[in-house]
């Protein structure tokens, strides 16, 4: 059975559309020097006294793409939230356990959540330019408030051609800078929006379906783009769409009900699953 | 038979089945009409008829201050001599002192109810926002004649023994025109104060159904940016919600402008141009409330009238010129020019 949506990725990849993203795997290096980027520990996330997520634990390497996949509701979403404390930020919302950003507990006593996410960046699954905004000043918006104190960094000018170029946004929009972000199409919003999480070159980033919204092309897009990622930073990837997990991602969780039930190299979850609810999941038999 | 008519074919319709015996009646398409057209005629009638009041009420009152129009032409809107004995009307200190305390009073009220509207939207725990922003709506409710009151007995000695000498004298602002002049009392500055608090409530609950407005992804995405919770609603929340708050705070500059009881107790009922906000002045509103009972000559009636006219003129521009602000932040955020 597992085998079977295996080999229909790979007959996807081999056809058509995803020919290009095949070659670039076949290309990027994969033995990219690794370590342990972010370690959760026990991780439960509540609404009220509702557990979303439930004592969830694993390690997040650095220059990996994690993808988390199951069915809608099974708190896959929770779960990345946590990782840059969004979560609390819903009113009654609360997290119990640890998350370890190299070391460092982002849910400990002095820890300043905006500090947090000024290394933890995320996309969410709607495109969210700020509309009032020009093309130009929604990827510095996070600019204005992160790192100020770092001297290296470039002018904002060449931050955001370097954002954008990175989203592979770049050739599209060079010559509308700026004008509003709202003429874009979907697609290329939700590249804005990537855009605007790199300019302030976070170390880990969390995209929440980032494609749901999108169509095939603009999902090819980002789909390579979360792979050229994968060159310099940690990416968690939330999808819906089990072959996407299977192109763009070394590691795959499954979640189900709030636990974490399976968390294996992407091409072993995909073909010899240990857990009979990820063959069953897989296999498309629920959710 | 016609030519128009295939040959045969009226034949072959007229051997098929009629359906009448089982088919629809004609009746059921028909029906409810009539009661449709009448619904329709009395509904738009409804309608017009308040645009149409409207336009009665423009022309009456046009028609009323005609004469004074007429007599002293463009000098009633600015000339300063009001002397209804010897029949010389110039309203310019009252357009003056309608302007210039409405202005006061959003100079005072506008960061007050925006910090009460943001402070509920965002950042007051659940259990508090209810209350307070009931209590500020609450505002609105009170009768004018009491703000007048409170303004007279409470207001206006504050101002006299504490605000003014401050001003002036503490803060070395008596140099300036505007903080200049003996402190009475009954000033240009109690009746901007007492309209400030007045038109506080409309102004905060609009702007925080506005605020409300503003979509959760528009706060997460600034948040996820490493956005502090204040960074987050002055670069995302507030931007989004700029046009609502602007026609919210145009919306307080109308109550302002039309406010006639309270002003008229505190502001001093002088027809003269003075800078400085410790002197006494008048609005068009209040000079309408107090001359009008005892005018019984022709032409001050009439002048009354006019400034009426000159009222409403404002209050349309004012409205047409929020209309057009709101419109323009608006489309500012929508279109990709």
């Amino acid at each position: 059975m597992a085998e079977s949506i295996l080999a229909l990725t790979e007959s996807r990849q081999s056809r058509g559309s995803s020919t290009h993203l095949r070659e670039h795997r076949a290309d990027a290096p994969v033995d990219l020097p690794t370590r342990s980027r972010v370690v959760v520990e026990g991780l439960t996330a509540l609404f009220g006294a509702t557990a979303a997520v439930k004592n969830v634990s694993m390690t997040l390497l650095d220059r990996r793409v994690t993808a988390i996949i199951g069915p809608s509701g099974c708190g896959k979403s929770t779960f990345l939230r946590c990782l840059n404390r969004m979560h609390e930020t819903v009113g009654t919302a609360s997290v119990r356990g640890k998350v370890l950003l190299d070391g460092h507990d982002i849910y400990g006593q002095k820890t300043n959540p905006a500090a947090v996410r000024r290394h933890v960046g995320m996309v969410f699954q709607r495109p969210t330019p700020f509309p009032t905004m020009s093309i130009r000043e929604n990827v510095a918006a996070g600019l204005r408030v992160a790192r100020h104190d770092d001297a290296v960094r470039g002018t904002v000018e060449e931050i955001v051609e370097k954002a954008l170029r990175r989203a592979s946004l770049w050739d599209e929009v060079k010559d509308r800078l700026d004008t509003s972000a709202v003429g874009m199409s979907g697609g290329q919003q939700q590249r804005l929006c990537i855009a605007r999480a790199l300019a302030t070159e976070p170390d880990v980033l969390l995209l929440d379906e980032p494609t749901a919204s999108l169509d095939p092309l603009s999902t090819q897009k980002v789909e390579e783009l979360v792979w050229e990622l994968r060159a310099d930073i940690a990416v968690v990837i939330v999808t819906h769409n089990m072959q996407q997990a299977a192109r763009v991602s070394d590691f795959t969780a499954f979640f189900l009900h709030g636990e974490m039930v399976e968390f294996s190299p992407t091409a072993e979850i995909f073909t010899n699953p240990l857990d009979p609810r990820t063959e069953a999941y897989i296999t498309g038999r629920f959710g | 038979m016609s030519q128009s008519t295939p040959p045969g074919r009226s034949d072959e319709a007229q051997s098929l089945p009629q359906p009448f015996d089982h088919g629809i009646e004609a009746a059921a398409l028909r029906g409810g009409a009539i009661v449709d057209r009448v619904y329709d005629a009395a509904i738009t009638f409804f309608a017009l008829c308040v645009p149409l009041l409207l336009l009665l009420l423009i022309f009456e009152v046009g028609k009323a201050g005609w004469p004074a129009f007429q007599k002293f032409g463009i000098g009633f809107l600015f000339s300063s001599e009001w002397d209804p004995v010897n029949l010389k009307f110039g309203a310019a200190p009252a357009i003056f002192g309608t302007i210039v305390s409405s202005i006061i009073a959003l100079i005072l009220a506008t960061p007050l109810a925006l910090g009460v509207a943001i402070y509920v939207a965002e950042f007051a725990p659940p259990w508090l926002r209810q209350p307070v922003g009931f209590l500020v709506d609450l505002l609105a409710a009170i009768p004018s004649v009491v703000y007048g009151l409170w303004g007279v007995f409470v207001l206006v000695p504050v101002l006299r023994e504490h605000v003014m000498p401050f001003l002036r004298d503490t803060l070395h602002l008596g140099g300036t025109p505007l903080f200049s002049g003996p402190a009475y009392g009954p000033s240009m500055l109690a009746a901007g104060v007492v309209l400030a608090i007045m038109v506080l409530p409309y102004i905060s609950s609009v702007a925080r159904e506005v605020l409300l407005a503003v979509p959760r992804s528009q706060r997460e995405a600034a948040l996820a940016l490493g956005a502090t919770r204040w960074e987050a609603i002055r670069g995302a929340v507030l931007p989004f919600a700029k046009s609502g708050i602007i026609g919210g705070i145009i919306l307080g500059l109308g109550r302002a402008l039309g406010e006639t009881m309270a002003v008229t107790m505190v502001i001093g009922n002088r027809h003269e141009l003075a800078a400085s906000l410790f002197a006494p002045g008048y609005t068009i509103a209040s000079l309408i409330a107090n001359e009008f009972a005892e005018a019984s000559n022709e032409m001050h009636l009439s002048a009354l009238m006019a400034v009426g006219f000159v009222l409403f003129a404002i209050t349309l521009l004012v409205n047409a010129v929020a209309r057009w602000l709101v419109w323009q932040t608006a489309s500012q955020a929508r279109s990709a020019k």
